[in-house]
């Protein structure tokens, strides 16, 4: 039988009361929300925290909503309400594509949007979401709010810039006009892990990709992207030749490491194929965006 | 700690280590065998529940986090008579070692109170997060289909029946 080692359970009932507990227990506690990925390293006594702060009861959390001119996610929302979100799939198919690959339906009723970033793991599929749509994350202490962008939020695999005393209370993305995107993922079996996937959004002015941002995971893509294959997307024509030149260049600077997933040129190969097939289904979407004002 | 948990429409407490999970609770400490325990890392979905009506892998939740919540188990899908999904699996055959079964009826359950007409699609993506291994989805499918085919015939789920009956 997997147990847990012994820890202290408490339960907030709001923002400010999680940030008590986590004040009076010190670095040595962790909130939990969904636990799904949590609870199994507690179990493998990967992490071993001496209390948990349980924060499934706050509600303020949980919403998907439009904040001025960017989409707020609130921490708490479970992938099943981002994944039916319409609100989201409105202005960005990738949420829901990338969520309806992520776990499986009973995983995808626990597990958080807060939770899946905080716990950062490598092959995360939100924090390529994220990262492609250059969102930002809120977070909060008892001295306050900062914000810090999504492509600076991870320090290293597991570890991101929420601190101690912090709780990440938000996440906001840009709304875009004319945009279209995608996300491509392939995985050994469904429900698992990534080999490797690929995220994108695209925004057409006229014949040529006026904005762009790509977003990659498991394969070791620096903070979840490749700003040069962006880069050398602006300003382009959306043609197939643009389109594998830089997904050529995504190829070539991630750094996937071999494992029982793949060897190295496998998974190179799966980058490139997933980042075009994201790019051309996101220029698509955004040709009809473009003529209806919403992405389809 | 001391948790108070409606489990099946009965309110149950007990004295209970922190660090217990959920799916122990009900099979060690309220003796409620019916929930499956099976690979203790959120994969297999034999341990299913449903936390607050919507289903959860019980052996990746603290018991202490049902505190004050509803829990439902596969010993309470049964009324009066037996739920169309226990029912269609008996007339299917949608379980050799059985299992997965409470987990994939509780599953099917969440479904048709959602769905009452599922397509086979549907059904797949539903229990996609529930492992057979006598290689049964074939007959799984088939079980639900025929649960929902049943409640159409009848007009009434299970759920509706004991509403009627309140």
């Amino acid at each position: 039988m997997q147990v847990p080692a012994p820890f202290t359970y408490e339960r907030a009932g709001s923002v400010d009361e999680a940030l008590a507990l986590l004040g009076r227990y010190g670095p040595e506690a962790r909130l939990v929300a969904g636990g799904h990925s949590l609870l199994p390293m507690m179990k493998l006594r990967l992490a071993r925290p001496e209390a948990l702060i349980d924060i499934n009861g706050l509600a303020e959390l949980d919403y998907i909503r439009v904040d001025g001119d960017h989409l707020a996610i609130g921490a708490m929302t479970r992938h099943a309400a981002v994944l039916e979100s319409t609100l989201l799939s409105e202005h960005y198919r990738i949420f829901a594509e990338a969520e309806r690959v992520i776990a499986d339906p009973l995983v995808r009723n626990r597990g958080t949007v807060g939770g899946s970033l905080c716990q950062a793991d490598p092959s995360e599929d939100l924090s390529a979401v994220f990262a492609a749509l250059r969102g930002e994350v809120v977070i909060r202490s008892t001295g306050g709010v900062r914000r810090v962008p999504l492509r600076e939020f991870h320090v290293g695999p597991y570890e991101t810039a929420v601190g101690d005393g912090e709780i990440l209370v938000e996440v906001r993305v840009p709304i875009r006009t004319s945009v279209g995107s995608a996300y491509e993922k392939v995985e050994r079996r469904a429900g698992d892990w990534s080999i490797a996937a690929a995220g994108a959004f695209v925004v057409l002015d006229g014949d040529r990709i006026s904005d762009v941002g790509l977003g990659i995971t498991a394969v070791g893509a620096e903070h979840f992207t490749c700003a040069e294959a962006e880069a050398a997307l602006v300003g382009a024509q959306p043609d197939d030749e643009a389109l594998e030149a830089a997904a050529a260049i995504c190829a070539s600077s991630c750094n996937p490491t071999v494992d029982q997933r793949g060897p190295e040129d496998y998974k190179r190969h799966l980058v490139s194929v997933l980042v075009a097939r994201a790019l051309r289904r996101s220029i698509a979407a955004a040709r009809v965006g473009s003529s209806r004002g919403v992405e389809d | 700690m001391r948790v108070t948990i409606e489990v099946n429409g009965r309110e149950t407490s007990a004295d209970i280590e922190d660090r217990l999970l959920l799916v122990h609770y009900l099979r060690n400490t309220l003796g409620m065998t019916g929930t499956h325990w099976g690979c203790d890392t959120s994969n297999c979905g034999a341990c299913t529940v449903w936390l607050d009506g919507l289903p959860v892998k019980s052996c990746t939740t603290l018991a202490a986090m049902a505190d004050g919540r509803s829990v439902r188990s596969v010993e309470g899908l049964e009324g009066d008579t037996l739920d169309p999904v226990q029912q269609g699996f008996i007339e299917e055959h949608g379980l050799q070692c059985g299992f997965c079964t409470p987990g994939m009826m509780m599953v099917a359950r969440a479904l048709l109170d959602r769905d009452p007409d599922p397509d086979e699609a549907t059904i797949r993506e539903a229990i996609s997060g529930n492992l057979c291994r006598c290689t049964g989805y074939e007959n799984i499918v088939r079980a639900i289909r025929w649960a929902a085919r049943k409640q159409a015939e009848t007009g009434r789920s299970d759920r509706e029946a004991e509403e009627a009956v309140l």
